[in-house]
């Protein structure tokens, strides 16, 4: 069976994307997944080499025909998503906050508005040298980055299945809301990456409590462990608590802004105290999946 | 005036600029904190237990009244978002997915029987704290809820225009983030010297450029990394708005929750600057719009 590991953070920033890509280096097999749509990076690093683009449409549009409008404001009036607005040329329809709902087409007794599919982006399958990467591209502005995430999933799975890969290692992003629970429902494991920050700190706790709301099993890796050892502690402390295992420690070391630079994956870049971290939360995280 | 903080990339610090921002101009501020998802800008206040007003934030969702509903199936077929699904039959139910919803009202609308009333679903919280001259509100999502543009609407709905308005936005390019910078007179961008910085920086540019907002770039972290984020911002013709070294000092102030204003009080007037430099700005454009 497949495996699914999500790497996500709460907090942006943490390290998430440096951690997936070394980890793209050291696993065998596996399908690699950047499901951070919104801010992809994963790209930057491992530099896939597109085979397959295939258009993504996510939610409607409203759009709206001004010859046969009336100007009775019905839409408006039902409108909940402040999509539609008076404005000084009549009811205008703002395309960047419409949900695609079709509230404001059941209203208007002239036909004048219709429910159209827009394309919100491209979904990617790709050839790398760790191994096949599914990924994305979101229109600017466009919503249903969730649907798009679950998008870049199936093609996970499905990649998966072609190639009996054991793994999908999925990149997720950072917060709790929509592409967040698109990307952890149905994994076996999330590692959640966190740093000794106050932020960090917060922000762990809101997304374990997310993963252990939809039943997911969690690890934490604390970043930057020593840039403040007293928070460090203190996240170690809650993880105790909690019954999470803390699967790794990295130090802080500008050696992995340096390999971002050269654009790959650190684990490859340097030999040093983060790849032996890196490596050996690996190694912990395979024995546990 | 309203200033809005974004980034492409998380954690390149606009929480930091938010709150040091308002913290330098210290009267007359309104901090909205619209990263509802992952709100951090009270930890520089650490508002103290029974400080903050807190007042629960609905959205409606319906709920069905089974004796009156025939299964006739109109609301189901008109759900975008497939929250609804009508069984008809010996097995005849309707069942609601909650977290599919997303509140437009169209079931009750389209089913004839009336059968269908809309009820608050409570989505988070919205905690206001006063502290000297500057305001926070902000918003903190529930748990496994899954949209932060309602929450966000909320928050901005406390915005006084009178005062100078700093919203801290959510990262990333879509809905929230334009929920929470839409309005905004200007947008600072912040972003990191390091190429996935650079590349979410020029993800953000667009969602900027299309919504029309003007916009200028703090570089947080300046020293590590390489020089492509200058060598951007000056072929596109971005201001630089401010340069905020790498330091140990500063991460360090920052993971104790401690604002660097307070820390290094010479931030102050660079901070101080940068706003004065952006309201020039923006009054120039809007003397340029009245002629």
């Amino acid at each position: 069976m497949v495996k699914q590991l999500t790497v996500v953070s709460g907090k942006g920033g943490t390290g998430k994307t440096t951690i997936v890509a070394s980890f793209a280096a050291l696993a065998a097999n596996k399908v690699i997944a950047d499901c951070d749509v919104d801010a992809p990076d994963l790209h930057l690093l491992l530099h896939p080499e597109v085979i397959k683009r295939s258009e993504f449409r996510g939610a409607k549009v409203a759009e709206m025909d001004k010859a046969k409008c009336i100007e009775c404001g019905n839409c408006a009036s039902v409108c909940r998503f402040h999509a539609i607005s008076d404005t000084p040329s009549g009811f205008a329809l703002n395309p960047a906050r419409c949900e695609g709902c079709g509230a404001c087409v059941f209203v208007c007794e002239q036909e004048a508005i219709r429910l159209r599919e827009r394309i919100s982006g491209y979904t990617l399958v790709s050839r790398t040298r760790y191994g096949p990467m599914v990924h994305a591209q979101l229109s600017i502005g466009e919503e249903a980055s969730g649907k798009l995430v679950t998008a870049v999933r199936t093609n996970a799975r499905r990649v998966a299945e072609d190639e009996h890969c054991e793994l999908v290692l999925i990149d997720g992003s950072p917060g709790i809301g929509c592409p967040v629970i698109a990307s952890l429902t149905g994994v076996e494991l999330a590692l959640v990456v966190t740093e000794p920050t106050m932020s960090g700190l917060h922000d762990l706790v809101r997304i374990i409590n997310v993963a252990r709301h939809f039943g997911i099993r969690s690890m934490v890796c604390i970043n930057k462990y020593d840039l403040n050892e007293t928070n460090s502690r203190k996240i170690a402390d809650f993880c105790h608590q909690q019954g999470i295992p803390v699967a790794g420690k990295v130090p802080y070391d500008s050696i992995v802004t340096e390999a971002m630079v050269e654009g790959v994956p650190v684990v490859e870049y340097s030999d040093g105290a983060v790849s032996d971290a890196i490596r050996a939360m690996w190694s912990y995280i395979k024995a546990s999946l | 005036m309203i200033i809005s903080v974004a980034s492409g990339k998380g954690g390149t610090g606009k929480t930091t600029v938010a709150v040091n921002l308002a913290l330098s101009l210290s009267t007359g501020v309104q901090l909205l904190d619209c990263d509802v998802e992952e709100p951090n800008a009270y930890i520089f206040f650490n508002p103290g237990e029974g400080e903050e007003e807190v007042e629960p934030v609905h959205r409606l969702i319906p709920e069905v009244d089974e004796e009156h509903c025939d299964y006739c199936g109109k609301c189901a077929s008109a759900c975008e978002y497939n929250a609804i699904v009508v069984l008809s039959g010996q097995m005849r139910r309707v069942m609601l997915f909650p977290e599919l919803c997303n509140g437009c009202g169209l079931c009750s609308m389209v089913c004839p029987r009336d059968a269908i009333r809309e009820v608050p679903h409570e989505i988070g919280v919205i905690k206001r704290y006063r502290s000297d001259g500057i305001e926070l509100v902000y918003g903190v999502l529930k748990i496994g809820e899954v949209r932060a543009t309602p929450l966000i609407d909320r928050v901005k709905e406390e915005l006084r225009p009178e005062k100078t308005v700093i919203i801290d936005s959510p990262p990333g390019t879509s809905c929230p983030v334009i929920a929470a910078v839409q309005g905004s007179d200007y947008c600072i961008l912040v972003t990191e010297p390091t190429p996935f910085g650079l590349y979410d920086l020029k993800l953000a540019v667009e969602v900027l450029r299309a919504l029309k907002i003007p916009f200028g770039v703090v570089i947080n972290k300046a020293g590590v990394g390489d020089l492509e984020v200058y060598k951007y911002s000056d072929a596109e013709g971005i201001p630089i708005l401010l340069e905020i070294p790498y330091s140990e000092a500063i991460a360090r102030y920052y993971s104790e929750g401690m604002p660097v204003v307070e820390a290094m009080p010479e931030w102050k007037e660079r901070f101080v600057d940068m706003i004065e430099g952006i309201k020039k700005k923006v009054k120039e454009k809007d003397k340029v719009k009245d002629k």
